[in-house]
């Protein structure tokens, strides 16, 4: 099965149950063009997995331990079309309906099996991007993100926002300061941003969001700008707009 | 009825606080109006009595015109005209008094030595019952806060009762998906375990509808039906869910609010077990000490992953329901470390100390 056949769809089956892989190996295989390459049980080996056989197709379950059908995909970026699968979520379902990505009900029927496989494959060729809004329209409303998915390589590190200090934005990348080290990630600040408890988290300058409880002391720096030094005495620019959101956010806690 | 001359010692109260009015009226009548103590007396006191009848009639005139949604120059002319009409009513009534009174021996005169006098008890009259709407008012303003405050009260009832209710019937959809995928999955692989699967599945929702009537069940009842919840977790979650259970000493024949162990067996699972690649343990375990029952649900969760924390609508749901059938008789205590999730139930055991 390993051989690369051009005709034929690689594809990986990850969900945390045994039964449910098992039902989506009996409907797959009665596609003699796909091949599933590998079956995973977690979010950390579907990284893996994905990163050593590049699969064309995943179907990916919604809710798994540690790392989410949303966590995977952000980790393996955006290359492979993915099937979501998904038991029931109200959130993660319109977030689907709205970006139009391709989801399957359990129990899954064959007819819908069918018709998400044949829209999955009249895409392959295409490489549409899935939208990066998707995880964060999932999400219930008025939750923040709790923690960062984070890939170095094959390797999946958890930042639980708690621990995050400090945001960089550098390019496409974001560089985020925990616990001494700094982890790069694919995003922009912004779309970051947007996922951080505004309670928690202010946008100081253009390039960095900074976690409020880490903010020992502000300092004057030249005209209108000043210095936000943290509690471990890193130092970061802070803009007047930013000194205006810091000042408002103390405001309310005070 | 007039909320005045029901029950009937508020009625009392009312004509004692008359007294004090028909003392001044016979003053004025006495001292500045020169008709003397006796004369002044005899009138003042059937008048006094008359009127003090004829002022409950502002009642129903409050009642038409409330002070809410009536226009301020229709309450004032409503009021004004009753006012007039009333006291000049009263002043014939006196006028007819001292006449009749005069034709006594010793009252003789009486209707002329009071004839100047009828403008001030005029007066005297329009006051009282200007008065007398003005309180009125008040008892109205009370009365209304009071029916208030008891279908707010009636109101709160309805909604934690509606709450137990759905609580009671609620299963959670994931679950029932899950399991349909299971069964789904098993059809092939082992139709024997499908068709298991099946029933064990309608038995807990059978169960869970039925419950919605009762107050409580016994333990062995919650028992089995959380034996087919977690036998139904476990064909879904495989080797990744243990259970052990250590509840020897427990007399089955406890009562308990039902569905009180399976949303915390829930939780256990849905916020502990399934978050963890590797699976982990449900432990339950229980006896009883001095009358009451001790119950624990205790876990392995992952202590990165926030999804424990979020079981607290469950546990506030088994909090309340605690609450609402034992009263400060139940407690339920909280507690985690070092991956180990623990809630402790401690209830009375015996079913009659129901509070309420």
């Amino acid at each position: 099965m390993s051989k690369h056949d051009e005709k034929k769809i690689t594809t990986l089956i990850v969900d945390d149950e045994d039964l449910a892989r098992l039902v989506l190996r009996e409907l797959i295989q009665t596609h003699p063009e796909l091949v599933v390459v590998a079956e995973c049980a977690n979010g950390f080996e579907a990284v893996k997995a994905v990163a050593e056989h590049k699969p064309d197709l995943i179907y990916l379950d919604v809710q798994m331990p540690k790392l989410s059908g949303f966590d995977v995909l952000e980790l393996i970026g955006t290359e492979t079309a993915v099937i979501f699968v998904t038991a029931y979520d109200q959130y993660a379902m319109r977030a689907f309906e709205v970006h139009a990505v391709d989801y399957l009900l359990k129990p899954i029927g064959r007819e819908r099996f069918e018709a998400a496989l044949e829209r999955a494959k009249s895409r392959l060729g295409e490489k549409i991007p899935l939208p990066p809004e998707l995880a964060a329209a999932a999400r219930p409303p008025k939750q923040f993100l709790e923690r960062i998915v984070v890939r170095d390589g094959t390797r999946v590190t958890l930042i639980p926002v708690g621990k995050l200090d400090y945001v960089e934005a550098q390019d496409d990348y974001v560089a985020l300061a925990s616990e001494g080290k700094k982890h790069l990630k694919q995003q922009t600040i912004a779309s970051l941003e947007a996922c951080l408890d505004p309670d928690r988290f202010v946008r100081v300058h253009r390039s960095y969001v900074v976690n409020f409880e880490r903010v020992a002391r502000i300092e004057p720096y030249g005209k209108d700008s000043r210095l936000a030094i943290l509690a471990d005495g890193t130092r970061l620019p802070v803009s007047k707009t930013g000194y205006a959101r810091l000042k408002t956010l103390l405001d309310q806690r005070t | 009825m007039h909320p005045l001359l029901t029950p009937i010692n508020r009625y009392g109260i009312y004509l004692l606080a008359w007294t004090p009015l028909a003392g001044i009226l016979i003053y004025l009548m006495a001292v500045p109006g020169k008709l003397g103590w006796l004369d002044a007396t005899v009138l003042v006191v059937p008048l006094c009595l008359i009127y003090q009848f004829v002022c409950l009639s502002a009642w129903y005139t409050c009642r038409a015109t409330p002070l809410r949604g009536s226009s301020f120059l229709r309450l004032r002319f409503t009021h004004l005209a009753a006012a007039v009409i009333i006291s000049f009513l009263w002043i014939q009534v006196a006028r007819l008094l001292a006449y009749a009174f005069s034709e006594f021996h010793s009252f003789r005169g009486l209707n002329e030595r009071f004839a100047p006098q009828i403008p001030v008890l005029f007066g005297v009259g329009f006051l009282l019952y200007l008065l007398s709407v003005a309180s009125h008012y008040v008892i109205l303003a009370i009365e209304d806060s009071r029916l208030a405050e008891a279908r707010t009260m009636e109101t709160s009832i309805l909604a934690r009762d509606a709450e137990l209710k759905a609580l009671k019937a609620q299963v959670n959809p994931h679950f029932l998906f899950n399991s349909l995928n299971s069964i789904s999955a098993l059809t092939s692989l082992d139709p024997a375990k499908a068709r298991e699967m099946c029933i064990l599945l309608a038995e807990f929702l059978r169960m869970t509808l039925g419950l919605g009537e009762k107050t409580s069940v016994p333990l062995s009842e919650e028992l089995s039906l959380l034996h087919r919840y977690l036998a139904i977790e476990k064909v879904r979650f495989g080797a990744r869910l243990r259970m052990e259970e250590d509840l020897q000493e427990l007399s089955s024949s406890i009562d308990l609010p039902p569905l009180l162990l399976q949303p915390l067996v829930e939780n256990a699972i849905t916020h502990g077990i399934a978050n963890l690649p590797d699976g982990g343990t449900v432990r339950l375990s229980g006896h009883s000490h001095n009358g009451r029952v001790l119950l624990a649900i205790e876990n392995t969760f992952d202590p990165d992953s926030s999804s424990m924390r979020k079981s607290g609508l469950g546990l506030k749901n088994v909090r309340n329901r605690l609450e609402a059938r034992y009263g400060k008789d139940a407690s339920i205590r909280v507690s985690s470390e070092n991956g180990n999730f623990r809630v402790e139930l401690s209830f009375p055991a015996d079913a009659a100390e129901v509070q309420n």
